[in-house]
């Protein structure tokens, strides 16, 4: 074993505090525990090393112990790039604490690297000081020459900034396994299960929950799951007994509600929303789809509930996933087509024609980098305005999204409410991050989920004067169209993508039925506003004149931003929006109070224009797409540079005139 | 009344319920009817003389004969002057968007089993802007009935060539002649595996009465062509067919364990040839062994596709009447198959699925 600095002390870069030292002497060796209140780590490696699979399975043990978590997975968006090249590096990062979290962390404090090509992809993210744990046996000659590296850095000095320890974890794992019976490269294939073993060790992970998952993974191959459960054993073992770690950590659970708790993905959380909103409305869900990242893990999930009475469709494109949706969805199923931002553009016709059938069915976005095929394994924000606008004509849709991972499940419940109620075609806008990062949830009471069958009340009889059946007759409240399912006798009718008459829904040219009828469907997605809450204000301190605004999977970076300012002495508030389409009817009002308001984004100013347009607001838009979540100490920054633009808190801002602000000297501040 | 197996045993869905609610209203299912039983208020609003009219007519009149209730049917259109075809029938329908109809129609059909499906579409609908959901919803054998109307021209948009269009077509378009290769609907149906594909003229009532009534009784998708005057753009499109000087001649009747023998004086048959396919002879100069006997339950679909291959643009030696049917389980039939099996331990318990993986309990 090579290493720059064999014996690790205890680490509190990144602004972790390290609370209480005590040791314990396992086998002799004098180790000490060190309690930390909240650790990233960064798992980096080849996409064959199983660094996703090691860091889900680190999360998983991290959530059972009861530490709050948030996860960011990154992968690169070839499936097999060269091994020990760049574009082959696949990461993951966690960061747990004693308290809750809202982000994965801005950086890791510990970097596990398992070759050259990791260590070089994510080495200046990790700051000074940080632990680093490398894989010594992969630094040969051929891997760092791949990667460019003249000389070997662990032998070169050049990561004398942090706490390095470099450990033969490929040779050690290939040494647990030789009575295994395995070959040499299968043996090699355990040192993910080795590390994770190691890492276990070191934060006091509970391990019985990844022994009992090896043995389910590997059910039909008992050889291999015995390999790995050893390689786990091996690698917690040498944590335990070796002097290259000297001190383990200890982060307490985490203060949560009381409850029973699972770990889950944006992308599953998303499906078993989709499947309740299917039970507690009684319909039959269908799922017309067509595969793409980062959205295919619905449909995958949503494939394995068909006990559910849950269809999935593999269309043959995405055009055929949407009109089979809204087939069903004609014959009374709950309709539902996943996709991720090049879908959605294919969709758009048959979008338009669900607002104009008025019929019920959910789109699923899971965004990715754009535009075309853009970033398909990274996160972005950039298909709000596609969801708003694009389509043909005046085509009206309402636009929601979920915050974080757990937040999907309510969110696709409250997707699903909006189209059976309205009768409409509803946008959900995930992303990359959501979609596979994970958190602990909640396990919500089955029973106390919104009832929905109200929702969906199929007309069976004519309701129009002359006994016949009027399907454009709307309800007086929601302005929902009478809905008549195929198979009701006497109710037969039919509709389409040509305008229709009032109330018959007859095919109509007429300029003053058109001039309503589009008038009518704008009102009838505006009124959704009347059934959703206030805007959702974060604002401890009551009176803050700077208000940071933001809309899905934003929320725990700027909510984690904020944290920062207030611990600093100063206000701010955060407003953060699920409806986009429509907003919350106080929306405008809540803006006025603030003399700035921030929109961070991951696009170009999207909801920063909505804002603009229609409230007035003279928003100051933050944006980035770099394929990552925003890092909070950034936002932090951006706020804090806005708090002293606004300049001391001396007087109460006024509440009533949004016109104090001055437009002219606040742009001219800006510029 | 047929009940909808729809996910939940236990209870009625809200769509049993709704189905119910109706009949309580109406009585049993009303399936002896008229053909103008099948007629709508809507005005008809084809081009005077438009074979449409004729289809339609057929359609509405051939129907009862199936005992189809009207509120089990359902039509889906796409867009072009066939495609208006939902507007007037008094059953359930759709007139969708171009080319969309057969995916709409395969969502509607696998979810609900229960009831008759039929796409409507013409041929640039479905093999120009449509021509992969066609292809994918023949392979995958959902239960519903294709109905073509082939113009060979672009209705809707006045008279633009279509995929079906003779080369050299001179259109507003193509001033000099089209260049593209036209599709044989048949050949390319028989190529995607379709399970029955059929072919009959609009202004003959009893052979297009008999094909679709075939196709409408087939589990699984049908597909008919039904070659259809457009009088307005491409008017006497199919005379050659239709004459009765010509007619005899160049049509093929194709009828299930009769030989293939035709035109005046039955002059003409068809026998084998090398590699699998077919040819036209002249019959006094043949064996009777060797003309071929028409067998529209062939498996191997390479000879119904060799049968559609003997026509050529021009409309010579046409075959009509029915190409190939045969047996094969149907789409909609295996998902509430997998569902059900899926349900043999038990429905989905909800609670149980929201508290799966590992879980842990804080507590209070
Ligand atoms: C997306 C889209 N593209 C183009 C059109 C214009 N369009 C309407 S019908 C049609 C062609 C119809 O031809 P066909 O399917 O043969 O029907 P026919 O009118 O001949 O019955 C076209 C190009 C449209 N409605 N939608
Ligand atoms: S344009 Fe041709 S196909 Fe269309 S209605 Fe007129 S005659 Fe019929
Ligand atoms: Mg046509």
């Amino acid at each position: 074993m090579t290493g720059t600095n064999p014996t690790v002390a205890p680490s509190s870069s990144n602004g972790a505090l390290a609370t209480s030292v005590s040791t314990s002497a396992p086998g002799g060796l004098v180790k000490s525990v060190v309690e930390l209140d909240r650790v990233v780590i960064r798992l980096a490696g080849d996409s064959g090393d199983g660094m996703q699979l090691t860091g889900n399975r680190f999360t998983s043990e991290t959530a059972s112990f009861g530490n709050d978590l948030k996860t960011l997975p990154n992968f690169p968006a070839e499936i097999r790039a060269p091994t020990g090249t760049l574009p082959g590096v696949s990461s993951f990062q966690l960061q747990f604490a004693d308290h809750d979290v809202m982000t994965p962390g801005d950086a890791p404090d510990v970097l596990v690297a398992m070759n050259p090509a990791a260590l070089k992809a994510n080495l200046a993210e990790l700051p000074g000081g940080g632990l680093l744990i490398l894989d010594s046996d992969e630094f040969t000659p051929r891997n760092l020459a791949k990667v460019g590296y003249a000389t070997n850095p662990i032998e070169d000095g050049s990561l004398e900034g942090w706490q390095t320890v470099s450990v033969p974890l490929t040779s050690m794992t290939t040494d647990a396994l030789k009575d295994s019976g395995l070959g040499k490269k299968e043996a090699e294939r355990s040192k993910n299960m080795f590390t994770l073993g190691l890492l276990s060790w070191m934060y006091h992970r509970p391990t019985e929950g990844t022994i009992r998952f090896l043995e389910r993974q590997f059910r039909r191959k008992p050889e291999i799951a015995a390999a790995n459960i050893a390689a786990f054993r091996a690698g917690y073992n040498y944590g335990d007994t070796t002097e290259a770690f000297a001190v383990s950590y200890e982060i307490k659970p985490a203060p949560m509600k009381p409850g029973r708790y699972r770990n889950i993905s944006g992308n599953q959380a998303l499906a078993l929303g989709l499947v309740a909103a299917g039970q507690r409305s009684g319909l039959p869900v269908f799922l017309g789809a067509y595969p793409i990242t980062p959205a295919s893990d619905i449909l995958h999930e949503l494939s394995r509930h068909k006990s559910f009475g849950v269809r999935t469709f593999q269309a043959e494109d995405e055009i055929a996933g949407i009109g089979a949706a809204l087939g069903a969805s004609f014959g009374g199923a709950l309709g539902i087509t996943t996709t991720s931002g090049p879908g959605v553009a294919l969709k758009a016709e048959t979008i338009g024609l669900a607002v104009m059938t008025e019929l019920p069915l959910v789109i699923v976005d899971v965004q990715r980098g754009g535009p075309s095929t853009g970033l398909p394994t990274k996160t972005e924000q950039s298909d709000l305005l596609q969801a708003m606008f694009g389509r043909n004509g005046e085509a009206p849709v309402p636009v929601i999204a979920p915050r974080s991972p757990g937040d999907c499940f309510d969110a696709a419940v409250e997707a699903a409410r909006i189209a059976l109620t309205y009768r409409t075609p509803v946008m959900l806008l995930s992303d990359g991050y959501l979609a596979n990062g994970a958190e602990p949830w909640a396990i919500p009471d089955a029973d106390s989920l919104p009832d929905l069958t109200t929702a969906v009340a199929f007309a069976t009889e004519p309701n129009g004067e002359d006994g016949e059946f009027l399907p454009y007759l709307r309800d007086e409240e929601t302005l929902a169209r009478a809905w008549a399912i195929p198979g009701t006798a006497g109710m037969q009718h039919r509709i389409g993508g040509l305008e229709k008459a009032d109330r018959t829904g007859n095919i109509s040219y007429d300029p003053a039925n058109h001039d309503f009828m589009t008038r009518t469907r704008q009102a009838k997605i505006d009124g959704i506003a009347a059934t959703i809450p206030p805007t959702d204000v974060e604002d401890p301190d009551g009176d803050a004149r700077v208000a940071v605004i933001g809309w899905g999977s934003t929320y725990g970076p700027i909510g984690a931003a904020c944290r920062r300012i207030r611990s600093s002495g100063r206000k701010v508030a955060q407003i953060h929006l699920r409806h986009i389409n429509p907003f919350p009817a106080d929306l405008g009002e809540v803006l006025a109070r603030y003399d700035r308001v921030i929109c961070p984004e991951m696009n170009l100013g999207q909801l920063a224009l909505l804002l603009r347009a229609k409230y007035l607001v003279d928003v100051q838009s933050h944006t980035q797409v770099r394929g990552m979540p925003f890092r909070s100490a950034e936002l932090a920054a951006v706020i804090q540079d806005a708090i002293d633009i606004a300049g001391p808190d001396t007087t109460a801002p006024d509440t009533t005139a949004p016109a104090a602000v001055d437009p002219v000297a606040v742009n001219g501040a800006l510029q | 009344m047929t009940t909808v197996e729809l996910g939940m045993p236990d209870a009625p869905t809200p769509i049993d319920a709704a189905i119910a609610r109706s009949l309580e209203q109406h009585g049993p299912k009303l399936t002896e009817l008229k053909g103008k039983d099948f007629k709508t208020d809507q005005e008809v609003r084809w081009c005077p003389g438009c074979g449409d009219y004729v289809i339609l007519n057929a359609v509405q009149s051939f129907l009862p004969s199936l005992g189809i209730a009207r509120e089990d049917m359902v039509i889906v259109s796409g867009i072009g002057c066939s495609s208006r075809f939902p507007y007037y029938m008094n059953t359930y329908g759709m007139h969708s968007i171009h080319g969309r109809a057969p995916a709409i129609a395969t969502g509607l059909a696998a979810s609900r089993p229960d009831l008759s499906v039929w796409v409507v579409t013409g041929d640039g609908d479905a093999l120009s802007i449509g021509g992969n959901h066609l292809i994918h919803a023949l392979r995958r054998n959902v239960n519903m009935t294709i109905l073509l109307f082939n113009n060979r021209i672009y209705g809707l948009t006045k008279g633009q060539y279509s995929p079906t269009s003779e080369v050299g077509k001179v259109t507003k378009s193509t001033p000099m002649g089209s260049l593209d290769h036209p599709f044989n609907p048949v050949s390319l149906a028989l190529g995607a595996d379709a399970t029955f594909v059929g072919r009959a003229m609009d202004s003959d009532r009893k052979g297009l009465t008999d094909v679709l009534r075939q196709a409408a009784e087939h589990q699984g998708t049908s597909l008919v062509e039904i070659y259809q005057n457009c009088n307005i753009f491409n008017d006497g499109a199919f005379e050659l067919l239709k004459d009765p000087a010509t007619g005899p001649m160049w049509t093929i009747p194709l009828e299930h364990g009769k030989p293939l023998v035709f035109g005046p004086d039955g002059a003409s048959c068809v026998v084998r040839e090398d590699f699998g396919g077919l040819r036209i002879a002249e019959t006094n100069q043949v064996d009777a062994s060797e003309i071929v006997v028409h067998d529209a339950t062939r498996e191997d679909p390479s000879y119904a596709f060799a049968l559609s291959r003997l026509s050529s643009q021009d409309l010579r030696y046409t075959p009509m009447g029915v190409f190939r049917k045969v047996r094969k389980p149907s789409y909609e039939a295996m998902m509430a198959e997998q569902l059900d099996e899926a349900r043999l331990q038990g429905a989905g318990d909800l609670a149980e699925l929201l508290a799966g993986g590992d879980t842990w309990e804080v507590k209070a």
